[in-house]
């Protein structure tokens, strides 16, 4: 919510100062603005029904029964959940705290978050919009591959 | 005409198994459009601003600035000023595409690009404080120094895999059609 304000704060005043400067130019950002987000309404909806359908059909339960299982395929199936979800970070982490607490091991808690963070299937879409295919499929491919090597070298390093 | 209705395909599907779902079951469907809603007042908070900042960049930055500080030659210079903005961001990944999107035509190198989105993603303070409150300072400690490193290899790595050669440029049009 702070960061709501803080950022409608910043964006009125850089906008007061931009139309004291240059009314025109003003004009110019603002239909530049209003093109972008006009552009991103299709997939952002698309998304978001996504994100509504995962929560409802996916629960919390399911993701925290994953973590029962640390075998090899087990983290895997873990960081896949991991790639394919998109949570919050305000519940992403105390959920995270709450199976660490229930017996779940760092390594699978650790590939989990950083999956979560490093890959957004769900998100794709509309990283193709910015960025094209190939940028988005080499991003997330990556990320997934360094995000399996990080959670794997810090549950080695934590346990 | 034909191509903007068919940006609406996936959410048809998504209301279409919505609507399934409703029918179906009732409890789940209620709970899976009331959690879209929750995030689309949300996304709908706080995009706006974030389009207005980026239209403002777009035709107030000149694009020599953006290049000597972000661009091809900005060197090691170059990656920590990508990091450091980055880390000061908050809000979802997806508010950092049109930010990555406008520095990009601007001429911003593409690994510095990739290595503001990785870091936004991963490592912005806003969530490191979420970390080290909810699961400990030596977690949170030990996934950041192994990540940083991680962000920046990713960031040459698709240079090399785009090809984007020695100008560091993304000549990809994908950025430029949305305006």
């Amino acid at each position: 919510m702070l960061f709501n304000i803080v950022l409608y704060v910043l964006a009125a005043a850089a906008l007061c100062i931009s139309f004291r400067r240059d009314r025109q130019k003003t004009k110019k950002a603002l239909a530049i603005a209003w093109n972008s987000f006009r552009n991103l309404i299709p997939t952002m909806l698309g998304i978001i029904g996504l994100i509504g359908l995962m929560l409802a059909l996916v629960p919390r339960e399911v993701i925290a029964g994953l973590f029962g299982n640390n075998s090899p395929a087990g983290i895997l199936l873990i960081s896949l959940a991991g790639a394919v979800t998109l949570m919050p970070a305000f519940i992403a982490f105390p959920l995270a705290a709450s199976l660490l607490q229930s017996g779940a091991s760092v390594m699978a808690v650790a590939c989990f978050i950083t999956t979560l963070l490093m890959v957004g299937i769900i998100t794709a879409p509309m990283e193709v919009n910015f960025f094209g295919k190939k940028f988005t499929f080499c991003r997330n491919a990556i990320g997934f591959v360094l995000a399996l090597v990080i959670g794997g070298v810090m549950g080695v390093v934590m346990q | 005409m034909k191509s903007r209705l068919r940006r609406y395909a996936l959410f048809a599907l998504v209301v279409v198994a919505d609507l399934f779902l409703s029918w179906q079951y009732p409890a789940r469907g209620s709970e899976a459009v009331k959690s879209a809603l929750d995030y689309l007042v949300e996304m709908l908070l706080f995009m706006p601003p974030i389009f207005v900042l980026v239209g403002l960049l777009d035709v107030w930055v000149p694009r020599q600035i953006v290049e000597k500080n972000v661009g091809p030659d900005s060197g090691v210079r170059g990656v920590v000023i990508s990091i450091l903005v980055a880390t000061a961001a908050a809000g979802p990944l997806y508010a950092g595409f049109p930010v990555a999107g406008a520095l990009l035509r601007k001429g911003c190198r593409l690994a510095n690009a990739v290595i503001f989105l990785g870091t936004w993603a991963t490592i912005k303070i806003p969530m490191l404080m979420m970390e080290v409150k909810f699961i400990g300072l030596p977690f949170a400690l030990l996934r950041l120094a192994l990540t940083l490193p991680a962000i920046i290899a990713t960031g040459y790595l698709m240079e090399m895999i785009l090809k984007v050669g020695e100008t560091g440029r993304f000549a990809q049009g994908a950025g430029e059609k949305n305006y």
